[in-house]
């Protein structure tokens, strides 16, 4: 194993991520989100303790009311998530999701101001110039590590901050699409929107279906297909994948191109969606500042263990305690709260798994039931259990290619 | 030659951030751990750095003492808040890059919630001028008097010292030779009993020291003592990453590097100042895109023979040896 960790050094490892049982993803999945909780709870507690208990009820219950809203702003950051989860198959850090749906959304946008088309056609043109936009944007990193050897994490925090001025210069520049009294850009038409599901008291609209579907239709590639079967081989050992005759470099590229593209849909879907007040639609202000979106991805695609399907699950979920976080102001609170707790959902997925094994085995030889497995404690044996799991999956994969 | 001046001048505060902070990135890759969360740590120290500065701005402190402790309190927020990157990537075996990202999401968060509860405001604005009009005596000397010592900040100055003690402390001492070897070969340097947890331990916090002092002359040179939850650093934590790349990991290339990014960020905030480039007519928004522009340039150019510590972002596992 040390030699693969080596080879892959600048590389963050992947396997920890991806490769375990549903089961056990979950498990941590919960760990992380059950400590980003409590974090939260502490944080309300120091903040405004009188009010600290009303708000977090707020947070853990305040999306019931509104699932419509819960499953609207979902929407986007499904998108991003896979956008962030693809590219974790293969090993590769987009953090550039959010250029890339910056990007999208901008392209989207502007397909859906300036060209002329029959309506019903109008607003599935511009979520695929959304698409296209994305891919422009996850293509630039994906050469420059194929070609270049450039770390993918520099390069696309680079072009976040690159695309975020490009595109609110365009759109300032832009009087069709810029309304500069208000500093934000205009409503679109409301047949250019995507057409709401009808849900009362919410703008939920046939995004989230058509994002569901695409969460179905990667998870069909991944599994599926020789290029899905390849990525996740390059993910587990790039030069065992390249030894067999994979195009690393090709496959590098295509990933980034096809996460870029998700991030690129999300800000479509984003941009197009019907907003709260008769016939308008959401709007973007162009202030220099990178999209949130794109990094709720990184929390939505590691809850969701990098898997489309589970994606679909985390994204839901963190909408869900986001809305619930918008009505802590109620009570004095902000709604950066929420951006509190997803950042340290983030931080302890990165080793949730191996705090879970440890916490597992302290349970058991507390129970007096070792005889299961042979009671070990130190951190480094916990390691050589994840590299078990690792090497009994990577069976089952090549068991998957005979 | 007065647009030269005001250039340099204006670079030097810009740069020295940049320069302290690739410093903070170096001394955590040297030891072998990728510290992504320069961008949190900055924004940390310039935080508690500034909220130092609005607690006592109204006393009669001078501004250049309220500098300099302000400084203490910044690297010492920053080292704290290393602390959980050291955790979670040397204890907890932990991805360092996520771990990272998730530190940099966490403090514009804290900021903003903060800020807004108890400012109702995006962050910490403050009165007080560090600006110095000229340093006496050593100003008076031709061009390097005008160029290095007039209209500049404190933290240029202290900048340079620290660089200087980070090439001592790399390259001069045992700890710097102990240091690199972590980074390089770690189970070499534990059989000769070093302990690899406790370098790295070291090598992070160093870098939340630094990157926390960077945050905080970074808002004393650049934003005028105020922070943002919002703007926070505007990526200079990220940039300096790319600093420490293009200088190859080795302190006085990292100076040139920081030196170089920050004059094309003076050079694009200045472009109406300079009557040359004002009449191109070339949207504002293209100068300011050229310093990520340069480091994409710079990188594409420099990575193929890249000088990387060889074992960083490897979590050390003794038993592995």
């Amino acid at each position: 194993m040390q030699g693969n960790n080596n080879a892959d050094k600048l590389k963050f490892n992947i396997k920890n991520i991806t490769s375990h049982s549903g089961f056990k993803s979950l498990g941590a999945a919960l760990m992380a989100i059950f400590l980003g909780l409590v974090v939260g709870f502490i944080i309300m507690l120091v903040a405004r303790p009188e009010n600290a208990i009303a708000g977090f009820r707020f947070v853990l219950l305040g999306g019931m009311g509104r699932l419509g809203d819960v499953l609207y702003f979902a929407t986007p950051i499904l998108m991003t998530g896979l956008a962030v989860g693809f590219a974790f198959k293969m090993g590769l850090f987009n953090i550039g999701a959010s250029g890339q749906y910056t990007m999208g959304m901008f392209f989207a946008l502007y397909v859906a101001f300036n060209w002329d088309l029959p309506g019903s056609t109008h607003w599935i043109v511009a979520i695929f110039a959304g698409f296209v936009g994305g891919m422009i944007w996850g293509f630039i990193p994906g050469i420059f590590k194929a070609l270049l050897n450039v770390n993918e994490v520099i390069t696309s925090i680079m072009f976040n901050y690159i695309g975020m001025y490009l595109v609110d210069m365009w759109i300032q520049n832009n009087g069709v699409m810029y309304n500069s009294s208000l500093t934000r850009t205009r409503y679109i038409a409301s047949g250019v929107q995507i057409p709401a599901l009808g849900i009362a008291g919410s703008n939920v609209n046939l995004g989230i279906i058509i994002a569901i579907i695409i969460a179905v239709i990667l998870y069909i590639v991944l599994e599926k297909t020789t290029f899905g079967y390849e990525l996740k081989a390059t993910g587990h050992n790039k030069h065992a994948a390249e030894y067999a005759g994979m195009q690393g470099k090709r496959n590098i590229i295509l990933t980034m191109t096809i996460a870029g593209g998700m991030a690129g849909i999300g800000g479509a879907f984003a941009i197009l969606a019907p907003s709260a007040i008769a016939g308008s639609s959401m709007t973007y202000e162009p202030i220099n500042i990178i999209a949130a979106n794109g990094f709720t991805g990184i929390a939505v695609a590691l809850l969701g263990n990098a898997h489309p399907l589970g994606t679909i699950l985390s994204a839901t979920f963190i909408s869900y305690i986001q809305r619930g976080g918008t009505l802590t102001s109620l009570v004095g609170f902000k709604p950066e709260i929420i951006d509190i707790v997803v950042a340290v959902i983030i931080y302890f997925s990165a080793f949730a798994m191996i705090m879970n094994s440890a916490i597992a085995r302290f349970i058991k030889a507390r129970l007096g039931k070792d005889d299961e497995k042979p009671l070990q404690e130190t951190d480094s044996e916990n390691e050589e259990n994840t590299v078990e799991d690792e090497e009994v999956i990577k069976k089952e994969t090549e068991k998957e290619a005979e | 030659m007065d647009v030269v001046y005001y250039l340099i001048q204006n670079m030097l505060p810009i740069g020295v951030p940049l320069l302290l902070v690739a410093l903070g990135g170096m001394f955590s890759e040297r030891s072998g751990i990728i510290n992504i969360a320069l961008e949190g740590i900055m924004l940390f120290g310039a935080f508690f750095g500034a909220l130092f500065v609005l607690l006592v701005q109204g006393s009669s402190m001078g501004p250049q003492t309220i500098l300099l402790i302000g400084m203490l309190v910044a690297g010492i927020s920053g080292l704290i808040y290393s602390l959980l990157l050291s955790f979670a990537s040397i204890n907890m075996k932990a991805n360092q890059v996520i771990v990272g990202t998730a530190l940099n999401m966490l403090i514009p968060a804290m900021i903003l919630l903060f800020s807004k509860m108890f400012f109702s405001s995006d962050g910490i604005t403050t009165s007080k001028s560090f600006y110095i009009r000229e340093i006496p005596i050593l100003s008076k000397i031709p061009i390097i008097g005008e160029l290095f010592f007039q209209r500049t900040y404190l933290t240029v100055i202290i900048g340079f010292i620290i660089l200087a003690i980070s090439v001592v402390v790399l390259y001069k001492t045992r700890f710097g030779l102990r240091l690199r070897a972590c980074g390089e070969h770690p189970h070499a340097a534990d059989s000769v009993g070093i302990n690899v947890y406790k370098m790295r331990y070291a090598g992070v916090s160093i870098s939340g020291v630094l990157a926390g002092i960077g945050g905080f002359f970074y808002a004393v040179g650049v934003m005028d003592g105020n922070v943002s939850g919002h703007t926070g650093v505007a990526g200079f934590g990220f940039l300096a990453l790319a600093v420490m790349i293009f200088g190859q990991w080795k302190p006085i290339r990292i100076m040139f590097a920081a030196m170089f990014f920050a004059f094309l960020r003076t050079l694009a905030y200045s472009v109406s100042l300079i009557p040359f480039l004002f009449d191109l007519g070339i949207d504002q928004t293209y100068y300011k895109i050229l310093p990520y522009l340069a480091t994409m340039l710079v990188l594409a150019l420099t990575s193929k023979n890249s000088r990387a510590p060889k074992a960083e972002g490897i979590p050390y596992d003794k038993s592995q040896r």
